[in-house]
């Protein structure tokens, strides 16, 4: 939530100091600068350029600031690191009081810091000491070095100044407490009676985030970098997304091979329209992500599987592009060409097919698409290779930075397929939308 | 004999709801070589239907067309065909879509190439020939459209309101251009327009068609297509025959829109 509030507020501000940068610039007039009804005419919105830049920035910062990435110059206030102390105040069984001061140091893992030396205090209740993981917090048994115990009725009446009445032993039949656990305010942390009387230690938390939940940009960078050299589950970097797209490549050559024909041929016949129109109907609502348990048990989880998965991906919307792309043939173009002498197959080479590109197109960007997204998907269900498999594993093993590594690479490629088949498409079909 | 012959063609097409529209009925036409005939109706009245019929993408219900003395049964490179608007290739550029039947008709590249130049040039369109379709206006598009068609070189060139679409100006021009190449190829032509003026320039034969059943209201035998050739075609409509002729096809025409009006009102 405050982090949705902290986004927000940077793009307000990036906004507003745009648009300050910009009054100030000298104004362009071009066809978009001189309209002056805006609101409402979609030709004048494009991108502002700007924004986008400063939008992928503010994830970064963002995303740094709350993991205390080194990238970044501002943080979110992190975890308390560091020494702590405070005083408590033991009664024993017979109510005498005694005090006693703890001290507690935060440590980056379990042993990395040594043991505080303490030296023993006076009284019957000796001073503690305690080494707490960074982002843990640490239970305190103070009476482990004292003459009195805990289970012969010693219990803490005060901590840093603040009494309490709370007594462990006081229950009722069913063994419940019947106080509330009173919870202190030490420095740097609060302290909190556990059931059976010992000190709950929690430091500062901060708030940033764990690299359990979430790496450090630099750490998912270290990752890539490390998994691309050394690889990860016997295959390198380049194995498991070359496989992931080397599967959604051929996958998606069969479905056109297949599609493109078969929708050609709905266009085109009465009867294949008849036969296959209820199959690609039923079969173009089904997510291929549904079909995903019956290609398993049909063809199990190697390649073929996946293949087959990929191959009714494609295959349905690729049949139905080709079917609209034969449709959308103007009857004029047709009727021009017979008239010039066309045959039958010279309409459907030089007339049909070059027409129905601009379709196809659309249909195989939407395919691509979706095939990447499906071989993800499968590739978490069971895999030996690929990038789905890849952040499937990590994530058993609670390595977030893979995980996240494995999502930003899987999103590049799949904009970079898209960006690759508008290019081509550019190429192909330079007439599109403007017949 | 030569020339394009119509036999008492009729067309009827039945409904879905039992009834049936007659589109046509039992139209004769009898067109020379080189003639240029306009054809003009109000909408409804079957003049499209002919042309389709004669192009060969609709078979006649009774009758036949005969194209020196063969038996016209579907399209054909004999008869060419130049729509309004959209029927240019826009996968081609203006050299390949003016090569297009040629090409279809297996005539090697070297035989063609040097026609379709000289098409391209008759046309005004010689800079051009390397354009995208999508690059040219619509005037362009229609010289395109008329080029190709003569390259193939065709005994009937069959125009559906082939000005149609354009602006005024533009227009005026490429009557023009229908005029000086009607006279240079020595084609016959059959134009459907909505236009009584183009009607009247366009057409040495000029056909009014009724509706309900469409069928041949009146012909006309003008001068104004001959005396427009390589003329400026606005002195031409300063003749006085002109505008009484156009008068008069007007009157023709509104009388049958009132009709089909008045009918249509009667039955609801």
């Amino acid at each position: 939530m405050t982090i949705l509030l902290i986004y927000i507020a940077i793009f307000v501000i990036a906004f507003l100091a745009v648009k300050f940068v910009n009054s100030r610039l000298e104004q362009r007039h071009d066809f978009t600068s001189l309209k002056t009804v805006t609101f409402g005419d979609e030709s004048a919105v494009t991108a502002n350029r700007t924004a986008s830049v400063i939008s992928v920035i503010a994830i970064f910062l963002i995303w740094g600031a709350f993991t205390g990435s080194k990238l970044t110059p501002l943080h979110a206030p992190g975890p308390y690191q560091g020494k702590g102390q405070f005083d408590y105040v033991v009664e024993g069984p017979d109510g005498q009081r005694d005090g006693a001061t703890a001290f507690w140091q935060v440590e980056e893992k379990k042993g990395a810091a040594e043991d505080l030396e303490i030296t023993g205090g006076d009284g019957f209740a000796q001073n503690d000491a305690l080494n707490i993981i960074k982002y843990r917090s640490g239970q305190l048994r103070w009476d482990g070095n004292d003459e009195v115990r805990r289970r012969d009725g010693a219990r803490i009446v005060e901590v840093n100044g603040q009494p309490t009445d709370f007594d462990p032993n006081r229950r009722d039949e069913n063994g419940n407490l019947l106080q509330d656990r009173p919870t202190f305010r030490i420095d740097n942390g609060t302290a909190t009676l556990t059931d059976k009387g010992a000190l709950l230690i929690t430091p500062y938390q901060g708030w940033q985030m764990e690299p359990i939940w979430l790496p450090a940009p630099e750490a998912v960078w270290g990752r890539i970098v490390e998994i691309a050299k050394e690889g990860y589950q016997n295959s390198t970097l380049l194995e498991h997304l070359g496989w992931s797209l080397f599967r959604v490549i051929v996958g998606f050559a069969f479905g056109a091979l297949v599609g493109i024909p078969l929708g050609y041929a709905m266009g085109l016949s009465d009867w294949f329209r008849g036969w296959f129109d209820p199959i690609v109907e039923f079969m173009r609502p089904v997510p291929p992500l549904a079909l995903i348990p019956l290609v398993i048990i049909w063809a199990g989880i190697g390649e073929t599987g996946k293949i087959i998965l990929l191959f009714l991906a494609a295959l349905w919307i690729m049949t139905i592009a080709a079917r609209a792309g034969v449709s959308g043939v103007n009857i004029t173009k047709v009727h021009a060409a017979y008239s010039l002498g066309a045959s039958k197959w010279q309409i459907m080479r030089h007339v049909i097919m070059p027409n129905s590109l601009p379709e196809i197109f659309t249909g195989a960007r939407v395919a691509m698409g979706v095939c990447w997204g499906t071989v993800v998907a499968a590739e978490l269900v069971a895999a030996e290779k690929g990038a789905g498999m890849m952040i499937m594993v990590a994530s058993k093993f609670q390595l977030t930075d893979i995980v996240l590594m494995g999502i930003i690479l899987i999103g590049i490629i799949g904009y970079g397929i898209d960006i690759l088949m508008r290019r081509i498409e550019r190429w192909l079909v330079p007439w599109k939308g403007r017949a | 004999m030569s020339g394009l012959k119509l036999d008492s063609i009729s067309m009827r097409f039945d409904l879905p709801n039992g009834d049936h529209v007659q589109a046509l009925k039992n139209v004769s036409l009898d067109i020379k070589t080189g003639e240029l005939m306009s054809v003009l109706g109000p909408s409804g009245c079957g003049k499209t239907t002919l042309l389709n019929i004669i192009a060969g993408f609709l078979a006649p219900t009774e009758g036949a067309v005969l194209l020196n003395d063969h038996r016209v049964t579907g399209p054909a490179q004999e008869r060419g065909m130049v729509f309004q608007k959209g029927a240019l290739f826009e996968w081609m550029n203006v050299r390949e879509n003016v090569a297009f039947g040629p090409r279809m008709n297996g005539v090697p590249k070297s035989e063609s190439a040097g026609k379709v130049d000289h098409l391209l040039e008759v046309v005004g369109l010689h800079d051009f020939k390397e354009k995208a379709i999508y690059e040219l206006s619509g005037g362009m598009q229609q010289r395109v459209a008329l080029a190709r068609c003569l390259a193939n070189d065709p005994d009937v060139i069959l125009m559906d309101e082939p000005l149609g679409a354009l602006d005024a100006l533009t227009r005026e021009k490429m009557q023009g251009l229908v005029l000086k190449l009607w006279k240079e190829t020595g084609k016959t032509i059959i134009l459907i327009t909505h236009s009584v003026e183009e009607a009247l320039l366009l057409g040495e034969r000029l056909l009014v068609m009724a509706p309900r059943p469409g069928r041949i209201h009146k012909e006309y035998r003008l001068p104004f297509a001959e005396m427009g050739v390589g003329a400026d075609l606005r002195e031409v409509k300063h003749h006085a025959e002109y505008a009484i002729t156009r008068e008069e096809i007007l009157n023709m025409i509104w009388d049958m829109e009132e009709e089909i009006m008045g009918r249509t009102e009667g039955a609801a």
